[in-house]
């Protein structure tokens, strides 16, 4: 399985904070899964992840290029953050 | 050589003047502790603001600031360092974020207080929502604080 995190904006515009996935050759690296996702699901998906600034993280750390991806990872896409 | 790099992220208040105690360690030779507090402020962008929520990515969002300490104790002789960063709803006025370094001399705390506030600031997954008489909006990213960020990889 691949877990799936959408935080933000992002998790309120998709109506949707988590996927849980079954891993599958769609889904075997970052931009595949992310590209899988909105042709997979459209409207609102197309909006949110083909934008730009679009972080990506795959087991909690920012991914700035396309990697592999392997059964069990956590994957997450958010907007560029707002803390402190 | 550790030193200790303390990250806390909660919905509770906190008490500075414990915190900046519980960073000294006891031994006096710390020469000097810089700190910096954020607070919700009642305006922004000309927008009267009733509240903010906070949201975090468990895990991930304390696991950045460690690496965000890590590297600041790499650059200067940090004695020890932390962060603590409220999620949740806060009201204008409420503390937000603590950031405490102490070091032997004032130099590498200033600078490494600045340098762990402007790295959360861009890196921490952090996301604000704010509660205005316009309504709900989440906030984006300032690109001055992508600039303030990124004044420390030229140095």
């Amino acid at each position: 399985m691949l877990r799936v995190l959408f935080f933000g904006r992002f998790r309120e515009e998709l109506d949707c904070a988590e996927l849980n996935l079954v891993f599958s050759e769609n889904y075997t690296n970052l931009q595949g899964l992310q590209d899988a996702l909105i042709a997979e699901r459209g409207g609102q998906w197309l909006e949110v992840l083909a934008q730009e600034n679009v972080i990506r993280a795959v087991n909690q750390e920012v991914a700035t290029q396309n990697v592999a991806l392997f059964d069990g990872d956590e994957i997450a896409f958010f907007p560029p953050v707002t803390g402190g | 050589m550790s030193q200790p790099l303390s990250v806390r992220v909660q919905a509770e208040d906190f008490d500075i003047t414990l915190l900046q105690e519980q960073l000294l360690q006891g031994e006096a030779a710390e020469g000097a502790v810089a700190t910096f507090t954020g607070y919700v402020r009642n305006n922004n962008e000309n927008r009267n603001v009733h509240s903010l929520e906070l949201e975090h990515y468990p895990g991930m969002t304390e696991r950045s600031i460690q690496q965000i300490l890590a590297q600041s104790a790499q650059r200067w002789p940090v004695m020890a360092a932390a962060v603590v960063h409220r999620v949740g709803k806060l009201k204008p006025g409420e503390q937000i974020v603590w950031v405490g370094v102490s070091s032997s001399h004032r130099e590498a705390a200033f600078a490494a207080c600045e340098f762990i506030m402007d790295y959360l600031k861009t890196r921490a997954p952090f996301w604000k929502k704010e509660l205005s008489p316009e309504g709900e909006q989440w906030l984006d990213a300032r690109t001055s604080d992508g600039e303030r960020a990124s004044r420390w990889e030229h140095d």
